[in-house]
């Protein structure tokens, strides 16, 4: 060991545990106490509250946990939760199969990759305020681009974000039959909903998978070529277990942030935003309804919040223990 | 050979590219119409008589010039601050040897996965009870910390070896000094990342400040963006135009930074 480093060495091992800890802990405070008045704080808090009746922002009572078992019977909850799951459904596979499709393509030496990774990323960049405006000029039932696009086609106007019946029903009607009420699937309003959603995050996961895909050695791929292999095997068997920690970050990432959808029910859908009949109304939305819109009753927002993090954090913890078995790492 | 398999492909890609333009577009072209042309249907491609008039109105409808400053000082004191905390703790956790780091760097770490919404309505709570309310406090200051970039910071300060740390000790450098002397030149692109985020998040921000604030001069770009389209829904021309002039900003540097912002997001994917 050189003399100065010995001498480093020395010295702070003479320090106390006590000054390095205080040292450690000056250095975070600047952001240590931001994220425990701001994140820490509101979390015990939410929890506190949900125990507690609130009105107009004002604690009335007691409830421990009556509000959770008024969750159970809350219609309106559980519509909340049977549109984000669709919601979250609708968006994860389209996504991730799509994103992954297109990537592929680009990672093929083409001329002017540079150029479709700018356009496929616009959207990412851009604010979630002014892509539901568009989208929702876009979708517009008299004056719309997307109707007068289908119309192109042959297909008939259709209503979108102001239509509430079930695409299975919609698409079972245009057979003949009559679908039962439960089986009518998400309303084609929460359908546009997922399509603009799809489209503001595909450059994201685009973007992630392309980073994945280069990190494969090309030379996998001339071996496996040599062998006489065509390019659906060397996907299946050199791509596709290669790139799956990608997949799996994807997957987890994108169901937690679809869960979490607001700003475009809120600014989309309406009025009152959630509608029409209530077939967007997604978990988010509730909250922010029944914590500010409608009497302030930040107790049972706070009940609802919570049941959507202990389901956001399952589905990651599910999602770890099944994917990560069948994930290769190198 | 190598261009006929290549032409699918580039089919592909260009119908795909399209469909991420085509909102953009249909945006712009939209903005340029009269209210006359926007009711035609089929619709006009391209304004037939373009006119400036929605601009106009849309800017002198609502303080705009005010949303846009709002927003200006907030993401400037993110950028700053963020950059500032992040470095203080993320130097903390990769240097410094001190009881109970990695605990406390996974504690953290895991604050990251609770969704907004659960602590939105009590920090509304908080944030009344601090007086804060309405005020640039409550749009700032809560954002002066974000976990993400203390990750990112880390893990690139980790990559610069000890003895640099060792050695700029023994020279006489003070703890501070090594940090920003030496941690954070040698980190220039990791630092854009963080302060592009920053950026990029302070623009675009929407739930929080629309709880947070309720006079109008307070509010953000998005908020106000937001509350144009709730009173002018119908004027289809108007809102097209705001919808233009506040998304320029942002596209016109990531058309400048483009290279840094996709980098910045993939290394960050891979990372996370």
């Amino acid at each position: 060991m050189p003399k100065g480093e010995a001498k480093v060495a020395a010295a702070s091992w003479r320090e106390s545990k006590y000054k390095k800890l205080a040292r450690g802990l000056a250095y975070i405070a600047p952001a240590g106490i931001i994220i425990i008045i701001f994140r820490v704080l509101p979390i015990l808090a939410a929890f506190a509250v949900s125990f507690y009746y609130v009105m107009m922002g004002k604690i009335v009572g007691f409830a421990g946990l009556a509000q959770y078992a008024m969750l159970f019977r809350d219609s309106e909850f559980w519509n909340a939760l049977l549109n984000t799951t669709y919601f979250v459904i609708g968006t994860v596979p389209l996504s991730l199969f799509i994103s992954l499709f297109i990537a592929n393509l680009l990672n093929q030496k083409i001329k002017g990759l540079g150029g479709y990774r700018t356009l496929y990323f616009l959207p990412v960049v851009t604010s979630l305020v002014a892509v539901a405006m568009v989208w929702k000029w876009i979708y517009h039932p008299r004056l719309g681009l997307l109707n007068y696009l289908i119309s192109l086609v042959g297909m008939s106007p259709k209503m979108w974000l102001e239509e509430p019946q079930g695409l299975f029903s919609m698409m079972a009607g245009g057979l003949g039959l009559t679908l039962p009420a439960w089986a009518g699937g998400p309303s084609l309003a929460l359908v546009s909903l997922i399509l603009t959603n799809l489209w503001r995050g595909l450059g994201y996961n685009i973007i992630i998978f392309l980073a994945g895909l280069q990190n494969i050695p090309g030379e996998y791929y001339e071996a496996a070529k040599i062998d006489g292999a065509n390019r659906w095997h060397m996907f299946w068997k050199i791509t596709w277990p290669l790139i799956s920690p990608v997949t799996f970050y994807i997957v987890i990432m994108t169901t937690i942030v679809s869960f979490q959808v607001f700003t475009l029910v809120y600014l989309m859908t309406g009025s009152p935003p959630g509608g029409p009949l209530g077939t967007t109304k997604v978990l988010v939305y509730y909250i922010f309804e029944k914590g500010f819109e409608s009497g302030g009753d930040m107790g049972y927002a706070s009940c609802v919040a919570l049941v959507l993090f202990g389901i956001v954090l399952s589905l990651t913890l599910i999602q770890r223990k099944i994917i990560e078995k069948r994930v290769h790492y190198n | 050979m190598y261009r006929l398999r290549n032409i699918p492909v580039h089919v592909l890609l260009v119908i795909g590219a399209a469909s991420m333009v085509l909102p953009f577009f249909w945006m712009v072209s939209t903005s340029f119409k009269t209210p006359q042309e926007i009711f035609l249907f089929p619709p006009t491609w391209i304004a037939q008589s373009p006119t400036v008039n929605n601009y106009v109105q849309a800017w002198n409808e609502v303080p705009f010039p005010r949303y846009f400053l709002n927003t200006i000082i907030i993401a400037s004191c993110m950028v700053c601050g963020v950059i500032i905390t992040s470095c203080l703790a993320a130097y903390a956790f990769a240097k410094f040897d001190f009881p109970g780091r990695e605990t406390l760097f996974i504690l953290m770490l895991s604050m990251m996965i609770v969704p907004q919404a659960v602590y939105l309505v009590p920090s509304f709570i908080i944030v009344s009870a601090m007086g804060w309310m309405d005020t640039y406090m409550a749009l700032i200051v809560p954002w002066l910390a974000q976990i993400f970039s203390i990750f990112l910071l880390r893990q690139q300060f980790r990559s610069i070896p000890n003895d640099y740390y060792d050695a700029a000790l023994i020279d006489g450098c003070s703890r501070m000094g090594f940090l920003w002397r030496i941690l954070v030149p040698l980190s220039k692109p990791t630092i854009i990342t963080v302060g592009l985020f920053a950026l990029l998040g302070s623009w675009n921000s929407f739930i929080w400040p629309l709880i947070m604030t309720n006079t109008d001069t307070l509010r953000p770009i998005q908020v106000g963006l937001s509350y144009f389209a709730q009173e002018q829904g119908t004027e289809h021309g108007l809102m097209m135009a705001a919808a233009t002039f506040c998304v320029t900003p942002v596209v016109v540097i990531y058309f400048f930074a483009q290279k840094q912002v996709i980098e910045s997001y993939a290394k960050s994917g891979i990372k996370g």
